[in-house]
This record gives C-alpha cells, sequence and structure tokens, in this order.
C-alpha cells in the first residue's frame, strides 16, 4: 500500500491544528512557543509532500528557508522567554499584560 | 581705481564698528571715519578731473569687480561705472559727505554712541556711492536698500527718544513701498531686452564682457504715445512709472512723503546729509540715469511732472507754518525734490540734476547751520524760543544768510541759476509729453512756489537770527538741574569750518552752470559748463520744435544722419559753425529768458519782502492750523490705510484667519487624532493568547474567502 499525498496532507493539517490549538489554550509561553514549532514542521511537511509529487525541488528549498527563520527565532524567542522571567518571575503569558493601556 | 572711492567708507565702517568701540576714542573715531570719506574724496575728483577722467571724456571708467550673478540670459555684474552724470554726483556726495563728516564729529561729541554713528554714517557712504556708480539696475539696487538702511538705522540713532524709533519705521516701510514699484520696473526691464532678443539691465555697453546696455536697447524702440493705457500696457510706460513709484518712496514725493518730517529724529548730520543733500536725490539720479526710458513714455513724464509739481507746492505751503526749525528744512526740501521732478517731468534733465547739485551745497548748509544753532541752543529746536541769535551766534547767521539768499534764488547765489534754469525749461516744455497749456500752468505753480519758498525761509531767518531773544523766557520756565544760564554759543571750529565752505560753494557752487541768455549779458560768453558736460550722458525730448536749448548730442541713438538744415527728430547732429555742438538761442527765445529770469528774481525779492514785513513784526505770529498741522494727511493715512490694516489684521487675519482657519485645521486634525486612537485603543487588551486568536480568525476569513469564491478569484493576483 503505497502512501498518497493525501495522508502526507492529512497529517500536516492534522499537525498545524494541534499547534494553532496549542497557542490558543496554553498559557506556558515554552508551551506555546513548542506549539509554535510544530506549525511550522505541518507547514514543512506540506512543502516537502508536495514537492515529492511534483518532482519540483522547489518546495524543498522553501524548508530550508522556513528551517533557518525557525532557529532564528527559536534564538530570538527563547532569549525574550528568559527575559520576560527574570523580570516577572513567571512564563505564564497572561501576566505579561502591560502593553494594555 | 574706481573700487577704492566705495570700498574706503566700507573699511571706515567696519574700522569703527570692530576696533572704535573698544577704543571708544572719539579722536580715533573721528580720524577713521573722515579719513576715509576723504580717500573717496579724494580719488573721486583725481578719476573726474584727470585728463582722461570721466568728466573730461566721453567714454565712462569703468571698473569690472566680479560677475555678481549669472543665470541662462540674465547677468548681473558687480561693476563699477563713473560717466559724467555719475562722476558729478560722487563728486559732491563724497565732498559734502565729508564737510558733513567733519561737522558730525564736533556735533556729535559726548554721545555714549559716537562710534556707532560714525559707523552708520561711513556705511551710508559706502551704499550712496555703490548706489550712484552702479553700473547695473541690480547693483543700483543694493545701494538703494543699502541708503534705506542706513537711513533706518541714523533716524532711529537716539534709541532712547520715543519718537525715533517710529520715525525710522515709518521711513522704512514708505521704501518699501517704492522699492516695490521699483523692483518690478527692473524685472520688465529685463522682460522688455529679452523680448528684443538682447537681455540686459546694465547701464552701459561693456564690450570685454559682452553686456549690451538695456538702456540702448531701450532707445532704439519707438516712443510710445501719450495715452493713458499705455501705463498698464507692459511696455516702456510701465517701465518708467514702476521706476518713477521707486523714486516717489527714495526722494519723498506725494504721496509717500510723509516719512521724511518724521526722519527729523535723527542727528541733525544725518538730516543734512540723508535727508537733504544726498539718498533723498536719488531718485532724481535714477531718473536720469534712465532718461532713456524717460524720453520714451510720454505719459509717464507727464505724470512725474505733475507729481513734482504737486510736491512742491504742497510741501512749501506746510513749510510755511512749521514751528520745528528742522521740520521747515524737512519741507523745503520735499518742495525743492519736487521742483526737480518737475525739471525731469519736462526732459529737464540736466537742471534737474543741476538743481540737485545746488541743492546738496545750500541744503546741506542750512542743515548744519540749524544743526548749529541747535547746538548752541542746547538741543532747542523750537524757533519761536529762538530770536537775535545773530550776535551770538555770528558765523552761523552769516552762513545761513547765504544758504537763505541761494534757496530764496536772489542772483548770484547757486540756487538761483538752478531754480531759474528749471522754470525756463517748464515755461518751453514742448508738446511731447504735455498737454497744451500745461508747461505754463506747471510754470504757474513753480513760481508760487519760489514765492512761498522765499517767504518761509525768510521767516525761518527772521524767528531764529532776528527779533527779540525769546530764549531766556523760555529757560526760564524749563527745569534745569545745573543753575547756570543757557547762552547760547558759537559752535566750534569742527562745526563752522563746513559750514563756511558750504556757504560758499552755496553762494559761487550756481556759476557753473549760467545759462547762456544770463551769461550773454555779461559778456565773454562763458559757456554753460555743467550742461556741456551733462548734455552728451542724457537723453533729450524729442520733438520739441528745437526751442529747447538741452543736449542735441544724443549718445543712445544711433549715429544721425548728417543733414544740413534742421533734423526733423531728436538726434541732430553738430550745428553747422558751432564749435560746441549747441545752437545759438535766437534772441527772441533769449528776451524770453531773461524777462523770466528777471520774474524769477521779482518773485524770490518779494517773497522775502513779504516774510520779512510779515514775521519781523509778529515773529509768533499764529499760521493756519491746516497748515501747521501739515493737512492732516498723517491723520488721513492713519484712518484710511494704516488703520484699516491694522484692523484687518488684527480682526480678519489673526482672529479669523489665523486663529480660526490655519489654528482650526491643525486642532481639527489633532483632535481627529486622539479621538480615533481614543476608540481603537481596547483593541490593545495586552493578552498573547488573544493577539493569536486575531491572527488565526484574519487567516480563516481570508482562507474562507477563497473556499468560497473559488480559486478563479486568484486569478487577480496573478495578473
Amino acid at each position: 500500500m503505497v502512501p498518497q499525498l493525501s495522508w502526507y496532507l492529512a497529517l500536516s493539517a492534522v499537525l498545524f491544528t494541534i499547534g494553532v490549538v496549542g497557542v490558543m489554550v496554553k498559557r506556558n509561553v515554552i508551551s506555546m512557543f513548542m506549539c509554535i514549532e510544530l506549525m511550522l514542521n505541518a507547514v514543512n511537511l506540506t512543502f516537502v509532500a508536495f514537492s515529492s509529487f511534483f518532482r519540483d525541488v522547489t518546495g524543498q528549498l522553501f524548508v530550508f528557508i522556513v528551517m533557518t527563520v525557525a532557529a532564528a527565532e527559536a534564538a530570538v524567542g527563547l532569549g525574550i522567554i528568559i527575559a520576560i522571567f527574570r523580570n516577572r518571575e513567571s512564563l505564564d503569558v497572561d501576566d505579561a499584560s502591560t502593553l494594555k493601556l | 581705481m574706481l573700487r577704492y572711492i566705495i570700498f574706503a567708507p566700507l573699511a571706515g565702517a567696519v574700522i569703527n564698528w570692530l576696533i572704535g568701540r573698544r577704543v571708544r576714542n572719539e579722536r580715533f573715531i573721528g580720524i577713521v571715519a573722515c579719513g576715509s570719506v576723504g580717500i573717496s574724496t579724494i580719488i573721486a575728483f583725481y578719476l573726474a578731473f584727470k585728463s582722461d577722467g570721466a568728466l573730461r571724456s566721453t567714454e565712462p571708467i569703468m571698473d569690472h569687480l566680479w560677475t555678481w550673478i549669472q543665470v541662462g540670459s540674465f547677468r548681473a555684474d558687480f561693476g563699477l561705472a563713473m560717466d559724467r552724470l555719475s562722476g558729478i554726483y560722487a563728486l559732491f556726495i563724497t565732498f559734502v559727505g565729508l564737510l558733513i563728516h567733519i561737522f558730525a564729529t564736533g556735533y556729535m561729541r559726548g554721545d555714549s554712541g559716537y562710534y556707532r554713528f560714525f559707523a552708520y554714517l561711513n556705511l551710508f557712504m559706502f551704499a550712496m556711492l555703490t548706489l550712484v556708480l552702479g553700473d547695473n539696475f541690480l547693483l543700483m539696487f543694493v545701494g538703494w536698500e543699502g541708503v534705506g538702511l542706513c537711513s533706518y538705522l541714523l533716524i532711529g540713532y537716539y534709541i532712547d527718544k520715543d519718537e525715533a524709533a517710529p520715525a525710522a519705521k515709518k521711513a522704512f516701510i514708505a521704501n518699501r513701498v517704492g522699492d516695490w514699484g521699483f523692483v518690478l520696473g527692473i524685472m520688465l526691464v529685463f522682460f522688455l531686452t529679452s523680448a528684443k532678443g538682447v537681455a540686459s539691465i546694465s547701464f552701459f555697453d561693456k564690450p570685454t564682457q559682452g553686456v549690451i546696455s538695456a538702456l540702448t536697447t531701450i532707445a532704439h524702440i519707438t516712443p510710445e504715445p501719450f495715452a493713458l493705457n499705455m501705463l498698464w500696457y507692459g511696455g516702456i510706460t510701465s517701465i518708467a512709472i514702476l521706476l518713477f513709484i521707486g523714486a516717489i518712496g527714495k526722494s519723498a514725493q506725494i504721496p509717500l512723503f510723509v516719512w521724511l518730517p518724521d526722519a527729523m529724529a535723527g542727528p541733525t548730520p544725518v538730516s543734512a546729509l540723508i535727508h537733504a543733500a544726498t539718498m533723498v536725490t536719488a531718485g532724481v539720479y535714477m531718473l536720469a540715469r534712465c532718461s532713456a526710458i524717460f524720453t520714451h513714455a510720454p505719459t509717464a513724464m507727464f505724470i512725474v511732472a505733475i507729481i513734482g509739481a504737486a510736491t512742491a507746492l504742497f510741501a512749501a505751503t506746510i513749510g510755511l507754518a512749521q514751528n520745528d526749525i528742522k521740520k521747515v528744512l524737512a519741507y523745503s526740501t520735499i518742495s525743492q525734490l519736487g521742483y526737480m521732478f518737475m525739471a525731469c517731468g519736462v526732459g529737464a534733465f540736466v537742471a534737474a540734476i543741476f538743481h540737485v547739485m545746488t541743492h546738496a551745497f545750500f541744503k546741506a548748509q542750512l542743515f548744519l547751520g540749524s544743526g548749529s544753532v541747535i547746538h548752541g541752543m542746547h538741543h532747542e529746536q523750537d524757533m519761536r524760543r529762538m530770536g537775535g541769535l545773530r550776535k551770538y551766534m555770528p558765523i552761523t547767521w552769516l552762513t545761513m544768510v547765504c544758504g537763505w539768499l541761494a534757496i530764496c534764488g536772489v542772483p548770484i547765489w547757486a540756487g538761483f541759476f538752478s531754480k531759474d534754469e528749471i522754470l525756463w525749461k517748464v515755461w518751453v516744455a514742448g508738446p511731447f509729453n504735455l498737454p497744451a497749456g500745461a508747461a505754463k500752468a506747471l510754470w504757474f505753480v513753480g513760481a508760487v512756489t519760489a514765492l512761498l519758498t522765499a517767504v518761509y525761509m525768510t521767516r525761518l531767518m527772521v524767528m531764529t537770527f532776528w527779533g527779540s531773544e525769546r530764549f531766556r523766557d523760555a529757560h526760564a520756565t524749563a527745569d534745569h538741574a545745573h543753575g547756570h544760564p543757557h547762552e547760547p554759543h558759537e559752535s566750534p571750529l569742527s562745526m563752522t569750518i563746513p559750514l563756511i565752505v558750504l556757504a560758499t560753494l552755496s553762494t559761487v557752487g550756481g556759476l557753473v552752470g549760467v545759462p547762456y541768455a544770463i551769461s550773454s549779458m555779461v559778456g565773454g560768453h562763458p559757456q554753460n559748463y555743467f550742461e556741456e558736460t551733462l548734455a552728451p550722458v542724457i537723453s533729450s525730448v524729442p520733438n520739441t520744435g528745437g526751442e529747447n536749448a538741452t543736449a542735441k548730442l544724443h549718445w543712445l541713438t544711433p549715429e544721425p544722419q548728417a543733414v544740413d538744415g534742421k533734423p526733423a527728430v531728436a538726434p541732430a547732429g553738430e550745428a553747422p559753425g558751432s564749435a560746441t555742438g549747441h545752437e545759438t538761442p535766437s534772441p527772441q527765445e533769449i528776451n524770453e529768458e531773461r524777462l523770466l529770469a528777471l520774474v524769477s528774481v521779482l518773485i524770490a525779492l518779494t517773497g522775502i519782502g513779504i516774510g520779512w514785513f510779515v514775521f519781523q513784526h509778529q515773529p509768533l505770529r499764529a499760521m493756519p492750523r491746516l497748515l501747521e498741522n501739515k493737512y492732516y494727511v498723517d491723520e488721513i493715512y492713519d484712518a484710511t490705510i494704516i488703520q484699516p490694516i491694522k484692523v484687518g489684521s488684527r480682526e480678519g487675519l489673526w482672529k479669523i484667519f489665523d486663529l480660526g482657519v490655519i489654528d482650526g485645521i491643525i486642532h481639527t486634525l489633532g483632535n481627529t487624532v486622539v479621538k480615533f486612537g481614543r476608540t481603537i485603543r481596547y483593541m490593545q487588551f495586552g493578552f498573547v493568547r488573544g493577539y493569536a486568536a486575531i491572527i488565526l480568525a484574519g487567516a480563516l476569513i481570508i482562507i474562507g474567502y477563497f473556499a468560497y469564491s473559488g480559486a478563479h478569484a486568484l486569478r487577480f493576483l496573478v495578473k
């Protein structure tokens, strides 16, 4: 039984939805961060699947770009998280709400 | 060489301003100021009278310093030129200026702003000489503005006097009105010459720089007809009238004369130098310089003549009733300037310049004499508190008698020749620019003015130098802290020597321009040097019927054809048999001119007689209120112009336009932004997950749109 394109897309959709729901419901900033990574990788999976299906290498190139951006984002994001933690003694995002007027 | 004439006073001004203010040594400041003007005077005389000097050759002396502005076909040089006209001006400006500088070293002694006064005065000399020697309109305008600035600074020199600052401001603003016309005139000159293909604002041909004179170009255009609508036609008449507006402002003619009487708030040497001898005659200089323009614009000339005559009469009547010695002289100056413009208006530019020169002598003399009186009377200017001063100030009295006789037009004294020349030229003015009968009417106005001049000047002299000694009563009532009685005293040598020199010039200065009709009476036929010198650089009015003895040489027009008889048009060649190029006037003309001269003399003597008998008996005679209050001109201007502008500015421009419209726009804009921000600030609720939800909602809406309307919605994007 040969894996179909739709299988990959379905898996990708499931992973993306888990990521979205995670970002929405989680308060812990680390968890939210991981969920964002999950969404990015769900998209990566879609890229790779289409790349293989259409025999076009462009999709895989995009994956590399996304991974690079994700790595940079992880570095910056973790830095921000540490800075928030030092100020607030907490990882709850609802505590970091001083932007509100 | 020419450049040193203007830069020497500038250097003097800079030295006095930078060094003089530190050393505060009156001797040092006086030497720098007088020395720098002295250098200018010597150079000016040398350049004018050397063997190929400006007054002796037909070629002007040029000094091109640098090209100032060059944009496209527009070109203005910083270049100086001394031809016969500017030469004569430069001579009397530097010489009279030097005398007044010397006088001022005595008059201003002990004043705390000594260095400042002389720095301004030297700066004025620089500006005035730039005005006169500048070889194009724009450089002339630089000097024009420079003298205006210095006039402003010097009128407001007594910073602790209440009337000085408003007077200075008034002079400045009235001059701005005139300058507006002058600038437009210059622009129109440029446009007109551009249209002829030789764009230029230069007065002179400068072959080495490839500049062609704008005046030559205009002189080649056919004169415009005598019609009122030529004024706004945009041609030569428009140029002439705009330039004349500039002259009205600078030379204090109706309707902009109001600044000059107030300008007497400045120190008296300033009144003598700027507001009598030099600056106010800049308008006459400009008209004479642009004679090529004016002789092509008969309508403008007619207006010049009317305004000049009206001003002459108007100011003379006011001068009759003033009690401040300087105010009388100020109105007299306005009146005499009106005379000069009347002469320009009938095409007698040479006579006008002649009167400028003699007026510079005798009016400077009279002003300095009044300064000497004021000095001797311890800063008393009201003639009602003078009287009998001839015993106390004999030199001032004698010198002022010379000035008085000169301005009244008593024969031999300078004013007689120039005034008589003007009246004669007005009498014979041709049909070119005057309607029938206008010449005689103008002559009548001039004659009445001459009578009034003699009356009010006699009144001034009688009230000041003759009669009872009224200063004691005045000083008895006045409160004087320093006890000793104020006897009038004669002024120091530094003041009396310039008076004597100027009195001498007022006496004999007119002999350089004795008209033929009078010189032929004494035999020997001495030539009219003044007219012969100036005639080649002044354009003459065409079609004057050949009666007018003004210059027949016409330097601006092309070479005249050799004709034997009388040529029909102006550029006549030399008359056969005449070595000088002047036609000998016919006997009838000579008789007529002599008769008119006799009438002038009678008028002058009558005026002096009236003044003498009326004011000898009643020196304090009350004069008509209307005249004493100067026809309420200041009040009328205040009510019709100044108050409407003030009210309009305050109620309209400030309260409605500035507060309502401009501030309104700004405030409405700012308030809108603030309100908008206040409304949408609630979107920032501060929870990260909330923002994520909004992003999700937005993504769902976009995806939902494409899912609903199908992929073809994307085609717009692809295209």
